[in-house]
């Protein structure tokens, strides 16, 4: 933590008010974030990893969303609070963003040059169209785009799926941010694909020092090119690790549940398991653990109050009674 | 393309073929002539007017000399006014109508695009409830209505306008709005949904992810795509407004080609009708092959090809 954080979010919390009621997608998250580091977020499909990306990038639709308490700090400045012009002079500069599907992330009716080149023109104004497009060029080169010259020209319905995800990935990247954050950047390619995209990022990452969050419901993504995980359960992380904490020494009952159901090489002939049950409804979220309905170890304090965060070794956090000695004495203290 | 141009040129040139025999059919089978009015009743002198107009000619003879007629582009004299040429009466018909349906088309689109924006930014509120409660009556409003509810409150009552026919931009403007009002409202509620779809799509999400201005991700990231539709109910919208100008061109006495139109299906004049017909059909083929063009310029994933599954 302190000063050489690039990224830190403190205790964020976004709700979404609907005809049905009050969303609490994100319940009070904590990251932090190094240079030329990657995070990776990590949960089942609806506990707020998207919300948590959208709220860094201010990208929110208000209404119905909104940030109703937390700090994010991006290089010691509160992005909650500036000017969404300002905001705008960031996205794009500082901080990027990718999507999941590339098929649909790019504008079918321009062509890719317009859309590589409109990032930069839009933040510096006076660069000259020629220097946008061999700016551009170079971009493709790195993202391993053949015959960039050619395909400059072209539209979006002329490439792959994997194609457009570099095509994207050089969108992103052309402003040279300090930050990208990539919402489950492979979930919509092959296999194969997938793991050329995440050498593509390792590669860029070792050239340029960016600093990347990559978000995915796939702990067999992570395991590749992560530094660090958060998994997030229900709009809260519930544990945070090195990758070999996380892998090794997972903690949470939920983060196991997660382990178990990916296929693992090191650990053959194991079945995998799904975790049982859902997540809970976020409308009303429980008030103790989010998880304990699902948990096979859930004592009764877990349903009353929600874990305290134990440190457990200087990498490695986790909200979790199981890891805390004042469970006990928590439980006493609320029967009164 | 080229292929695509020529393959639609022949339909075209089909379709053309077809609505001209159908006249003929109608023109044939609906009871009356251009003479049996009462100031011919003379029976030499009607045989001598069917002489003269080939009217006496067994049908296929009468359906070659149209067929004729329309291949030279020379419909000979109108029969109710001997006088002048069918193709005169076009001549002076059509710039009107021309200026008046022109004049309405860009009306509407531009207004109905601009309702339908900001009908979809302001979603929800009452800039969007205003917008579509206009839509909603000008939909339901027929023109004729609106066109004599218009001259009413704002020539009549007001005389702000000239209450009728066709001398300078100010005799324009009840017209216009009588007859763009529909089109209008259809072009603002269908840009106005396909805007909130546009709106809600990745690449919408990106565009405003790359630090866009509002400006930009709107007019040149969303309205691009939300005018697909819109440009595919043009054609439509054409047709309505062209069979809108028989009824204003009537009701404002604009001395336009709908007049004539209406006139000679009234007095079986013959030449007139059919005249008018292939003019009126041809036009409007054209500016539907126009509206093709147009999609397969502005969306690139549409090829204009002359096979199908190439
Ligand atoms: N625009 C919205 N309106 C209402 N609820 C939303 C909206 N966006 C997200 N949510 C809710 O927030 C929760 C978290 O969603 P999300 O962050 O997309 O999950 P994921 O972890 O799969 O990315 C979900 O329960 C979802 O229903
Ligand atoms: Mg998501």
């Amino acid at each position: 933590m302190g000063k050489d954080n690039i990224l830190q979010v403190k205790d964020l919390h976004v709700t979404f008010s609907t005809y049905g009621g009050t969303v609490k997608a994100v319940r009070g998250v904590h990251l932090h974030l190094k240079k030329r580091e990657t995070l990776a977020i990590v949960g089942e499909s609806g506990c707020g990893k998207s919300v948590t990306s959208n709220a860094i990038m201010r990208l929110i639709p208000n209404p119905p969303g909104k940030i109703t308490k937390g700090q994010i700090l991006f290089k010691g400045t509160d992005l909650t609070k500036v000017s969404e012009k300002k905001m705008r002079s960031i996205r794009g500069v500082d901080i990027s963003m990718i999507f999941q599907d590339p098929m649909t992330a790019l504008n079918p009716t321009l062509t890719i040059g317009t859309q590589l080149t409109e990032g930069l023109r839009q933040h510096h104004k006076n660069i000259s169209r020629q220097n946008a497009k061999e700016k551009a060029l170079e971009m493709m080169e790195i993202v391993e785009i053949p015959n960039a010259m050619e395909r400059f020209k072209q539209y979006p319905h002329q490439f792959s799926g994997g194609m457009r995800q570099r095509i994207v990935i050089a969108m992103a990247l052309i402003c040279e941010p300090e930050l990208l954050i990539a919402d489950e950047p492979t979930t919509a390619l092959d296999v194969t694909i997938q793991a050329q995209i995440l050498e593509l990022f390792e590669r860029i990452q070792e050239k340029t020092g960016i600093s990347i969050i990559l978000i995915t419901h796939d702990l067999g993504v992570v395991a590749k090119i992560a530094d660090r995980i958060a998994v997030m359960y229900a709009g809260k992380i519930v544990e945070t690790g090195t990758k070999r904490d996380i892998f090794y020494h997972p903690q949470h009952p939920y983060t196991k549940g997660l382990l178990h159901s990916v296929p693992r090489l090191d650990l053959e002939g194991e079945t995998l398991e799904p975790i049982e049950g859902t997540p809970p409804d976020l409308f009303s979220p429980p008030k103790g653990c989010p998880f304990t309905a699902r948990c096979p170890y859930a004592m009764e304090v877990c349903n009353k109050v929600f874990p305290v965060h134990t440190k457990l070794t200087k990498s490695h956090e986790v909200n979790c009674w199981l890891q805390d000695e004042r469970a006990k004495q928590t439980l006493a203290e609320v029967a009164k | 393309m080229l292929r695509y141009i020529l393959k639609r040129l022949l339909i075209m040139v089909i379709t053309l073929w077809i609505i001209v025999t159908l006249t003929f059919v109608l023109m044939v089978t609906i009871p009356g002539s251009p003479f049996n009015s009462e100031q011919s009743s003379n029976e030499t002198v009607q045989a001598n007017l069917e002489r003269h107009y080939n009217l006496d000619k067994p049908y296929h003879i009468q359906y070659l000399l149209y067929i004729k007629s329309i291949l030279t582009f020379d419909f000979g004299p109108s029969i109710s006014q001997p006088n002048q040429g069918v193709n005169d009466l076009l001549g002076r018909g059509f710039p009107i109508s021309f200026e008046l349906g022109i004049v309405t088309i860009i009306v509407a689109v531009i207004s109905g695009i601009i309702l339908g924006i900001l009908a979809a930014l302001r979603h929800n509120r009452i800039m969007d409830y205003l917008a579509m409660g206009v839509a909603v009556l000008g939909i339901s409003i027929p023109n004729f209505i609106l066109a004599t509810l218009l001259i009413q409150k704002l020539a009549v009552d007001r005389e702000w306008f000239p209450v009728a026919t066709w001398q300078g931009p100010e005799y324009m403007v009840l017209p216009i709005i009588a007859l763009a009002t529909g089109p209008m409202a259809i072009i603002a509620r269908l840009t106005r949904s396909t805007m909130l779809d546009v709106l809600t799509q990745d690449y919408i999400k990106m565009a405003r992810a790359k630090g866009l201005s509002p400006w930009k991700i709107i007019f040149k990231h969303a309205l691009r795509n939300a005018l697909m539709p819109v440009i595919t109910i043009m054609g439509t919208l054409l047709a309505g407004i062209l069979t809108g100008t028989f009824v204003i061109e009537k009701i404002f006495a604009i001395p336009g080609m709908g007049k004539y139109f209406v006139e000679s299906i009234n007095h079986r004049d013959y030449p007139v009708i059919m005249g008018t017909t292939v003019f009126y059909s041809a036009f409007l083929i054209i500016m539907l092959f126009l509206v093709d063009i147009a999609y397969g310029i502005l969306d690139p994933r549409i090829k204009l090809h002359g096979k199908d599954g190439d």
